[in-house]
């Protein structure tokens, strides 16, 4: 730690090495909106209730609000700025965004979901979406437009194994 | 028919979308504002700690307001920030902005508002003792009446009266998207942007507090992460403070409310007691409805006439009955003032409606669903306020098509079996047949005379100029959709204007289920009137038009071809403010919500595990969005219903916060089955009629019916949580 507090830490970001001088007590989500310009991650409740500044830390969804910046030192952070839009047209066909304050936190969660598909194993869309508190469309857009996104992923894989 | 994606979609779903916390303002300062602690009393001091160098502040309060410290609306009661009084636990006092938020927030602990405390009205159903009184002689905002009939002598003759008192909590918005602003001079103009569901609210707001006139006050809509009315009147109070620190610092000023200071000093649903006495003939017929009801008002008066407004006129239900008397009265508490939110003062009576129709059907012995079907109001038929209902709908067909489609009456017979076999959880089914009125009320249209410009631009584009604001609910998509339709285009050749008061008319506020159908509307009249403009006729379209718009820039470059608009009021809708009789609206949407629920006797929780939802908006324009209204709106409903309860202490929130303050995640809630009947309406943009608000209507009576059925236990006030129905399980 230098003499104004701050502390250097280094994180891969989006897939890029970043380093950076930080406050240690900083909120990961104010280092990425205030430091770093990725506007995308939105800040609805800051208590870790409503998932709005979900991202994925090590490939797991977190509450960026509640990560105080040295937790993410070393780690892999993924934010909605790294997501493919190609991956996106079936949350938009099902209606899965409506104001959109919410929608950067769901698709990080959606995307996750769809990089474990063993999860459905185990527990069911709507327990695995329960993170994100959405007001506008009443889930289901959310979980349809998710299901439909799952199915096709799935179509996809098996094609490229025939 | 076509069911356009969303505009703004991809946008929104890559986090691409600019809200007003997004937005990067060179030299830009925080505002923040400090807040009375009590909830009524006489300001002694304000003292400001040594904790901070206040040297390196801007601080205002009312004497740096340079217009009417009055926050304009329907009345002018409320201060922008309090001078020697407060009124509400949270009322603004004092602003401060500095470089760091950080700072603001330190600032904030070291002031500190000392009140000399008077007494409050902390249960606006308690009559005030004189030492209360604070608005008029009784400390009433607004009486209304409606009469039809003779009441009294209805209720005297008929075969049963039954009498019901129904209560409805308050209801946070929890638009996720908090409130913010950013205020600044640019070149002499006072620009203010941020999340707002009504621009021209918030211009009237800042020119009555600034004392500026409209050349010099601009205002501009920002993406709107959620409304739902709380982005109604609110922002005007917070956009004055913005300004005022921008006017005094001379620099631009951002006010972003974080989530415990928007839910704990922000307006939220009316609480409303509603008292009904109904006479039945033998046939289960209504012969007579006697209803009071009173909502609490908070603080200042906003918005609490026009809801207790809309709150009467919907109060008797979609029913016919020859003789009712609506009394309704808005009152004043040391809360938080009560404003707007979805549904407005609807959702509250006919809440007490439709359980009331559930406790009649139950006294007389009938199922509630024959009761409804005996009662609804068949064309020819008038509601309480005398209007006649002639628009072709089949409201029985909307109520048998969700009995049908929720499989009503074999889920009871299903739910009774059930009950009988399990040993702690118990299952019922539920109704509510309602309707709600489009636009604005009575002559509320008339008086708005909302205007719509549709300009040909250079490239042979169209671009549509409202005030009309996306706030989630699909305008962009919508507003294209009509004009591409009236025109004969392709979507993409539609620009829609940023609601900028500089740039566009006033087309009246984002509220009261009113866009698609009365300014939808005006777009396809000021469409018709570019083609006027350009010599053409209504059988030109497409690249016709194209052509024309282009031929007229080589001929006029100075001057751009526009149709205008503005609002005429259907033929024959006719309204007299004084009497309350007339056509409050001139369509309504009519629907039947059936719930299916579950409650667990070990811990009182009830879980909604079906729902249905049939209604008739008119003509649908687009699927996905109006199938994403009822959802969400369902949704909404449900956390109203059984989950959302505001507490309160000594006149404050105590549970300001999304830990504490629950509403429904994906898992609490089940997929919502939505049917849409579609009885074009011929006054409304491709035969639309509104649809935002209809949906929180409905919701939280038929769930409370299905767990009256399921218990038999007589819920008569919400939200309906495991404490509260506990308590009524176990006392009665």
């Amino acid at each position: 730690m230098d003499e104004c507090g701050l502390v250097t830490i280094e994180l891969t970001l989006n897939g890029g090495c970043v380093r950076l001088e930080v406050d240690p007590g900083e909120r990961l989500l104010d280092t990425l909106r205030d430091r770093l310009g990725l506007k995308g991650t939105k800040e609805g409740c800051g208590e870790g209730e409503c998932g709005a500044c979900t991202v994925l830390m090590d490939g797991v969804p977190v509450n960026s609000c509640l990560v105080p910046i040295v937790q993410a030192r070393g780690k892999r952070i993924e934010t909605i700025e790294s997501v493919d839009r190609a991956q996106l047209s079936a949350l938009l066909d099902s209606g899965a965004t409506q104001c959109g304050a919410c929608t950067p936190g769901v698709v990080m969660s959606a995307a996750w979901v769809m990089q474990h598909p063993e999860l459905l194993h185990t527990h069911g869309l709507r327990e695995l979406m329960a993170g994100n508190l959405c007001r506008c469309t009443g889930y289901d857009g959310i979980i349809g437009g998710l299901a439909a996104a799952i199915e096709a992923g799935l179509a996809r894989k098996s094609e490229g194994e025939g | 028919m076509r069911s356009s994606r969303r505009r703004e979609g991809i946008s929104k779903l890559t986090g691409q979308e600019r809200y007003v916390d997004d937005l990067t303002v060179e030299g830009c300062w925080w505002g923040m504002t400090a807040r009375s602690p009590v909830a009524r009393g006489r300001i002694r001091e304000i003292r400001f700690g040594r904790g901070v160098d206040w040297s390196e502040f801007v601080v205002v309060d009312h004497r740096d307001i340079p217009g009417a410290n009055q926050v304009r609306l329907i009345e002018l009661d409320q201060p922008v920030l309090a001078s020697d009084r407060v009124r509400h636990v949270h009322e603004p006092v004092v602003l401060v902005a500095h470089r760091s938020r950080q700072m603001c927030r330190r600032a904030i602990r070291e002031i500190e508002i000392v009140v000399d405390p008077e007494p409050a009205v902390l249960d606006y159903r308690i009559k005030p003792t004189p030492e209360q009184i604070q608005y008029g002689p009784d400390n009433v905002f607004k009486h209304l009446r409606i009469e039809k009939g003779d009441v009294d002598r209805a209720l005297a003759s008929a075969a049963h009266v039954i009498e019901g008192v129904y209560e409805t909590g308050a209801q946070e918005h929890v638009y996720l998207e908090p409130q913010g602003m950013i205020a600044g001079e640019e070149d002499g103009v006072l620009v203010v942007r941020g999340s707002m569901q009504c621009p021209y609210y918030v211009l009237n707001a800042l020119m009555h507090a600034l004392g500026r006139d409209e050349s010099h006050v601009r205002v501009v809509q920002t993406p709107t992460g959620g409304g739902f009315g709380g982005k109604e009147d609110f922002p005007s109070n917070l956009a004055v403070h913005a300004a005022l620190l921008a006017l005094k610092s001379g620099r631009p000023i951002k006010m972003i409310y974080d989530r415990s200071e928007d839910m704990g000093s922000t307006t939220k649903r009316h609480p409303s007691l509603v008292r009904h006495r109904s006479g039945v003939d033998s046939q289960g017929r209504l012969v007579a409805q006697d209803i009071e009801m009173t909502i609490d008002g908070g603080a200042y008066v906003t918005l609490s006439p026009v809801v207790l407004s809309r709150g009467i006129i919907h109060a008797a239900g979609p029913y016919a009955c020859e003789n009712v008397r609506i009394v309704g009265r808005a009152v004043l508490s040391n809360s938080v003032p009560f404003g707007a939110f979805r549904g407005f003062g609807a959702p509250q009576s006919q809440f007490a409606n439709e359980r009331h129709m559930d406790r009649i059907a139950r006294t007389i012995g009938m199922d509630p669903a024959e009761l409804r079907r005996r009662n609804l109001i068949r064309d020819g038929q008038t509601t309480s306020t005398g209007q006649v209902i002639s628009d072709g709908t089949d409201r029985v067909e909307v109520l048998e098509r969700a009995l049908c489609r929720s499989g009503y009456a074999q889920k009871k017979e299903e739910c009774v079996s059930f009950n009988a076999a399990h040993p702690y959880l118990r299952r019922g089914v539920g109704l509510a047949a309602f309707y709600h009125g489009s636009g604005f009320t009575g002559s509320g249209e008339v008086y708005l005379s909302s205007c719509v410009d549709v300009a040909g631009l250079e490239d042979g584009r169209i671009e549509i100029r409202t005030a009309n604001t996306e706030i989630g609910q699909g305008t962009l998509t919508i507003f294209a959709t009509i004009a591409a339709e009236r025109l004969g285009l392709d979507e993409s050749q539609i620009v829609i204007a940023e609601p900028d008061t500089a740039r566009v008319p006033n087309s009246g506020p984002t509220v009261a289920s009113r866009t698609a159908m009365v300014v939808g509307r005006l777009i396809e009249r000021a469409c018709d009137d570019l083609r006027r403009t350009l010599g053409l006729s209504e059988a030109d379209t497409g690249q016709r038009l194209r052509d024309a718009i282009m031929k007229w820039w080589a001929e006029h470059p100075d001057t751009e071809p526009v149709g205008h608009a503005r609002y005429e009021s259907p033929p024959g809708v006719l309204w007299d403010d004084q009497t309350y009789r007339g056509d409050a609206y001139a369509a309504f949407a009519w629907a039947t919500h059936v719930a299916e629920v579950e409650v667990d006797l070990r811990t009182f929780a009830t879980r909604v595990v079906g729902f249905w939802a049939v209604q008739e908006v008119g003509r649908v324009i687009n699927q996905t969005l109006a199938r994403g209204q009822i959802q969400g709106g369902v949704v909404q409903a449900i956390g109203w219903a059984l989950m959302e309860d505001c507490v309160w202490d000594d006149g404050a929130m105590a549970n300001a916060q999304l830990t504490n303050y629950i509403i429904p995640t994906a898992c609490d809630v089940p997929s919502i089955d939505v049917e849409f009947l579609e009885n074009p309406y011929p006054h409304g943009a491709m035969g639309a009629k509104g649809i935002g608000e209809l949906p929180m209507d409905g919701p939280a009576p038929a769930i409370v019916n299905a767990v009256v059925d399921a218990l038999g236990v007589e819920a008569s006030a919400i939200p309906l949580t495991p404490e509260r129905l506990m308590e009524l399980v176990t006392h009665g």
